[in-house]
């Protein structure tokens, strides 16, 4: 594109040299900017005049030069005043490009923004639904306080907008308003509670967002609508379905029973059914047990399970979550597959993903041990996810793969990447306290390590072995002997410090051997790195206490060291062990504990995953990820005792829309191609047996339909928009036919003064589509029919709308007292 | 949830922000730039970087850094998958991801990205919605539009964002029709040592490429559907379908697009198409090593293995190769110790091999690991996993349309252990 780099063109510069000397001082409010980016001021005089002047395509030139200064993060707000002027444009991408500006820099300017709200008003009125849309969508992105009111009202007149699209940009606002200003909590609750009933698929995910971020904890606006959400997910838009899904999932845990009934037992028998895991699906296995799942709960897990195959990464790992934290047990493996497969997408999604199975495996090894082969390290593979797969293969380690497992380490403790080879020195001593069985092979294999050339292996392996002999020290002298002699060649801080620490804590094993070591540790005890200095001091005290007779001179020299060094908590831990160990006046009681205290039997350090406690937080999460409480994270509650009463899930049964009048052209029936995944009626069905049947929202409703073209109507019950006097009705139009119908519009009435508020003229329905529009029809308070035609751009037919008593009346609350004062003045 | 995203090219310049709610300073990269300093390679940065009060969730691809700030809990995930749609955006309408052409087209950039995310949550990220909103820049269009002063941008709501399928734009025409699909399998296979698998796997795609007129419903069928194990769909797929009767059923979006992406059940064995035969030693106590490594075809089912190529991070310690290569040309970089060899295609009368000698650091002792060989190649007309689209038919629509199917095999992640 050419004009997206004009701005560093010859022209530009030439006009703005000679524009800049005079005009200086008129723009003193951004002037830091000007110090620092003297040569933009030159450029941004010249973009003012082609703002002003009255070449739509200079203007356009102009603000696109104006997007590429903010996408660079450069500031162009003295512009201000000279772009707003072009917010009423006609031109759609020089509008698109003002509303760009508008929503950056509107908050700084706030006075001279207020002048572009009239435009987005009249807007929000206009017929075509995107330019509604979009308006709504600037409007309640200019982030001004004093139009709080105004956004309100586009608000709550969008979400009950005839466009679906509408109605979603408006629960995106709902999101905008609450953040620019929280005091209007409650009245956007209302709409939020008005738009979660809304049946559009389209909405369905924004809606839900905006609930999140606005009052997570009013679950019960959720209950009514819970079951449409269920049956709405799989035609729900893929970032809809997330957000749906990780809702529905802490709905779930308040509202049902845990289906996990024994916790105990449920590790042998998912290694069980984990092989017939397909078959499994079919048959219902938790109603043999007295435990009854609710059909609710079942509907949840059935609808969120087709969603595995989605193509969409954020999805599927959100329905594996919901298995995790909502399946009974032996069902979770559904999730194994799909979650392996996620391994082969980029390499940020891999590392999600790992971190999550990780997690799982701890507490579910047979999920994923069928797979093991996946998570083998390839040389490839950046570092971070190389220790991932490295966990969960600990994860997965037993009895019976151990060996294979460890052979695969081998290839991994000679990688080139030696932060690698460190964590899989840390992986076998893991391995070696979980599996008892080849403690001593693992052992010896580090042993070997032991000679390794690179130092950082070799210094993760002696502080793996000082870990595995301190879980059995009795019969390890050997390697301790081993370590000693290495001592003088490892350099390596915490590693000495480690075999310093088995000196002190065995040395009863090596008798001979310890002594010798401290005799060089006194030698170079002032190069050492703290942490070794700190051990040092500990063996002098333990072998003081044990064999005072070799060492005490040592000791004595090691401590007066000590107490002169640079760090305090050297000099602290000093001071501390001479008073415990050598006996004087002031050393009191606390010495003859001496020898207890430091050598009192320790208590081995237990090896384990640092996935450990994530488990605490919900899989998927950012928390999660980061291992760390995330601002707004919301805590997945346990599952309740006793459940609440399911019975505030049911909904009025929504009758099927009767055809009464039978269609009179060729029309096709459509075929099932119209609902995608969701072609499963029987869901539907289900839902309405169970719910309780009282009135009905849309009692009556009918259809005429003729040509192809179907109509079908009802009263929404609504107030109606467009006077006072009108009934709403809502008219779908279907085109049933194989041809595009076009123009359709509303033609003569009968009688003659029938006030109709016609909807718009649709211009072109295709086959199989269908609109909804609403008009608005004054019955003059009686039942008379109301008889108008309905024109395609061919045809018209005749329509007959007769109304009920009851739609011609308007709902009114009143208390009791109320009513029988009413009542008894009639 | 998505606040601002800033894009980072290599060499550490922001060189486009993007705020979808106020306005976060861009100080905040400071963190990553910290992080990706700590890291050794620029794909070890992590994805998922807290700040004290943002967090910076990031994805690198075409050496540009993609980094979203949020500010209270998201799945990261959610955010990982935008940001690569928003990549995968990106090439679709410039042909290539870089930061030339992210620069050359910031305003179009702006435009698709205003249009991707309202308050940071994703609002259009269907290619074919896109399209419609924002056409893609073409020299003609850029030229029209100079002339006749109309735009890019578009002025009605795309009727895909309403219909039941809003991956399909409405009104599409081509005199032309055809539709082509590419079974492209990969193989991803790790060979020990001593030449026996450790574990071999394919993963398939079905890219399709669909240039038909008005709304044309499609079935494919396979003659072994039996292979596909694990399976994920483009929302266009009609699920109970697959379920019930294994055809995929769909109304395909116009233009590129994936169809599907399967696992090849791990029960089947894994024919694996090239060997590898190497010895690689280093002597103790001299200054030179011996490399040796040939490669030869085996169960291609006769189709010729091409576009060979073989990569492998040599030892540290050594610092040089020299190598003969019995066909093909071969590159040492003595700094980073990447080998690769461009062998090209594979004769089975005549292997080809590189041979030769690596000299080693004077004095220093022999390294103790040896390389890996990753190995990429290419088998045309061929699945590996023996599947078979059986046909390919229309319905809704009545003109004929040119079907075309391709198959072909790649190397996934395929590495040789020595």
């Amino acid at each position: 594109m050419s004009s997206g780099v004009g701005y560093n063109d010859q022209t530009g510069a030439e006009t703005a040299v000679e524009a800049g000397q005079e005009t200086t001082p008129t723009t003193s409010s951004s002037g830091a900017a000007f110090g620092l980016f003297s040569s933009d001021f030159k450029k941004n005089e010249d973009l003012k005049e082609m703002l002003e002047s009255n070449k739509e395509s200079l203007k356009l030139e102009a603000m696109k030069r104006v997007v590429g200064l903010i996408s660079k993060g450069k500031n162009a707000s003295e512009l201000f005043p000279a772009v707003v002027k072009n917010v009423a444009s006609k031109n759609i991408e020089l509008k698109k490009l003002v509303y760009v500006y508008l929503v950056r820099y509107a908050e700084e300017q706030q006075d001279l923004a207020l002048l572009s709200i009239s435009t987005f008003q009249r807007a929000l009125k206009d017929p075509n639904q995107f330019i509604r849309a979009s308006a709504l969508r600037v409007l309640s992105s200019i982030r001004v306080p004093i139009i709080v009111p105004i956004m309100m009202l586009a608000i709550k007149e969008a979400a009950t907008d005839l466009s679906p699209y509408v109605r979603k940009t408006s629960a995106h606002a709902i999101q905008k308003l609450y953040s620019l200003d929280p005091d209007q909590k409650e009245q956007l609750i209302e709409v939020i509670e008005k738009l979660l009933k809304d049946k559009s698929t389209l909405v369905a995910g924004s809606v839900v967002v905006a609930f999140e971020e606005v009052c997570p904890d009013r679950i019960d606006l959720i209950h009514k609508n819970y079951r449409k959400l269920c049956n709405l997910l799989v035609d729900v838009e893929e970032w809809g379905q997330v957000v749906i899904i990780s809702m529905l999932t802490r709905y779930a845990r308040t509202q049902f029973t845990s289906p996990w009934k024994e916790d105990a037992v449920f590790d042998e028998n998912n290694e069980k059914t984990f092989y017939d895991s397909d078959s499994e699906e079919k048959k219902v296995p938790t109603e043999a047990k007295p435990y009854m799942m609710d059909p609710d709960h079942r509907l949840l897990l059935r609808n969120t399970k087709p969603l595995l195959q989605s193509r969409n990464t954020a999805v599927v790992m959100s329905v594996a979550q919901l298995y995790w934290h909502l399946a009974p047990k032996h069902e979770v493996s559904v999730v194994t597959k799909s979650l392996v497969r996620l391994l082969r997408s980029h390499r940020e999604v891999q590392y999600i993903v790992l971190q999550n199975i990780a997690t799982m495996s701890i507490q579910r090894k047979g999920m994923f041990e069928p797979y093991m082969k996946s998570f083998y390290v390839r040389s490839t593979d950046p570092t971070h996810i190389k220790t991932l797969k490295l966990e969960i293969l600990t994860n997965l380690a037993n009895e019976a793969n151990i060996s294979t497992i460890l052979r695969e380490f081998q290839t991994y403790v000679k990688s080139q990447d030696k932060t690698f080879a460190a964590a899989t020195i840390q992986a076998i001593g893991r391995c070696a306290t979980n599996i008892s069985e080849v403690t001593d092979t693992c052992l010896n294999g580090l042993v070997l390590l032991l000679s390794n050339r690179d130092e950082t292996v070799v210094a993760e392996s002696v502080v793996v072995i000082k870990k595995l002999l301190q879980t059995q020290p009795t019969q390890h002298s050997e390697i301790i002997k081993h370590m000693a002699k290495l001592f003088d060649n490892i350099t390596v801080p915490m590693a000495r410090a480690s075999i310093l620490w088995l000196m002190g804590e065995y040395c009863d094993r090596v008798p001979k051997i310890a002594p010798d070591v401290l005799r060089k540790m006194a030698k170079t005890f002032t190069t050492e790195e703290d942490i070794v200095k700190l051990q040092t001091v500990n063996l002098a005290a333990k072998l003081y206490l044990t064999n005072s007779k070799q060492t005490k001179l040592l000791t004595q020299y090691i401590l007066n060291l000590g107490k002169y060094d640079q760090n305090y908590d050297i000099r602290d831990r000093t001071r501390f062990i001479r008073q415990l160990i050598v006996p004087s006046e002031k050393s009191g009681a606390l010495n003859k504990y001496a020898r207890r205290i430091l050598l009192a039997p320790k208590p081995a350090p237990v090896l384990e995953s640092a996935f450990k406690d994530r488990d605490r937080f919900q899989l998927g999460t950012l928390s999660h990820s980061l291992n760390v409480k995330a601002s707004g994270y919301q805590e997945l509650s346990d599952w309740p005792a006793v459940a609440p009463d399911p019975s505030v899930r049911n909904v009025e049964v929504i009758e099927p829309v009767k055809e009464w009048a039978p269609s009179l052209g060729k029309a096709k029936q459509p075929k099932s191609d119209a609902k995608f995944y969701s072609d499963d009626e029987e869901k539907e069905e289900e839902g309405s047996e169970r719910s309780s049947s009282s009135s009905s929202e849309d009692d009556s409703s009918s259809s005429s339909s003729s040509k192809g073209l179907a109509a079908k109507y009802h009263f929404p019950r609504q107030p109606c928009l467009y006077q006072p006097s009108m009934v709403s009705v809502q008219v779908i139009l279907t085109n049933n036919s194989d041809h595009v119908l076009e123009e359709i519009h509303i033609g003569e009435r009968s009688p003659a003064g029938l006030n109709v508020h016609c909807f718009n003229t649709i211009e072109r329905l295709e086959p199989g589509a269908s609109v909804t529009v609403s008009m608005g029809v004054d019955f003059s308070d009686s039942t008379q029919a109301a008889n108008f035609q309905l024109c395609t751009k061919e045809d018209q037919f005749g329509v007959s709308i007769q109304p009920a008593v009851g739609e011609l009346l308007m709902p009114f609350t009143m208390t009791e007292a109320d009513f029988n004062r009413e009542q008894s003045e009639i | 949830m998505i606040h601002s995203l800033f894009l980072i090219n290599a060499s550490g310049d922001i060189f486009l922000e993007k705020h979808w709610k106020s306005v976060v300073s861009r100080s905040v990269c400071d963190y990553f730039f910290e992080a990706q300093e700590r890291a050794s390679e620029p794909e070890n940065v992590p994805p998922v970087i807290p700040t004290p009060h943002h967090y910076l969730i990031s994805v690198l691809r075409h050496r540009i850094y993609f980094v979203a700030v949020i500010q209270s809990e998201v799945p990261p995930l959610f955010v990982i998958e935008f940001l690569h749609r928003v990549v995968d955006t990106f090439q679709d309408y410039f042909g290539v991801c870089t930061e030339a052409a992210i620069k050359d087209n910031v305003v179009v950039v702006y435009e698709l990205l205003e249009e991707m995310l309202d308050n940071g949550f994703p609002l259009a990220t269907e290619s074919n919605i896109l399209k419609e909103l924002i056409k893609p820049p073409t020299i003609l269009r850029t030229m029209v539009n100079t002339i006749t002063g109309s735009t890019n941008v578009g002025e009605q709501l795309p009727t895909g964002q309403l219909s039941v399928v809003p991956w399909r734009r409405t009104g599409v025409k081509y005199t032309n029709n055809e539709a082509y699909f590419d079974v492209v399998e990969e193989i991803d296979v790790i060979i020990d040592k001593s030449g026996s698998t450790i574990t071999a796997e394919i993963q398939g795609v079905i890219d399709a490429c669909v240039k038909l007129t008005g709304m044309p419903d499609l079935t494919l069928s396979f003659m072994n559907p039996r292979l596909l194990d694990d399976v994920s769909f483009h929302p266009c797929v009609r699920f109970k379908r697959w379920e019930a009767e294994r055809i995929l059923s769909f109304i395909p979006p116009d233009g590129n697009f994936r169809l599907l992406s399967y696992h090849v059940s791990s029960q089947n064995l894994v024919a694996i198409p090239v060997y590898v035969k190497h010895n690689i030693t280093f002597r103790e106590g001299s200054s030179q090593g011996r490399f040796d490594l040939t490669l030869g075809p085996k169960q291609t089912m006769g189709k010729v293995v091409e576009s060979v190529l073989v990569s492998s991070q040599l030892p540290r310690g050594v610092l040089n190769a020299n190598l003969n290569p019995s066909q093909g040309t071969y590159t040492f970089d003595p700094v980073t110790k990447l080998l690769s060899w461009d062998v090209g295609k594979i004769n089975p009368q005549k292997l080809p091999s590189l041979k030769g000698t690596m000299s080693l650091q004077a004095g220093a002792s022999k390294p103790d690991e040896n390389p890996t060989f990753n190995i990429q190649f290419k088998i045309q007309q061929m699945a590996i996993s023996g599947l078979k689209v059986n046909r390919l038919d229309m319905y809704g629509e009545k003109y004929k349309p040119f079907k075309g199917i391709k198959y072909m095999t790649k190397a996934g992640k395929f590495q040789v252990r020595t």
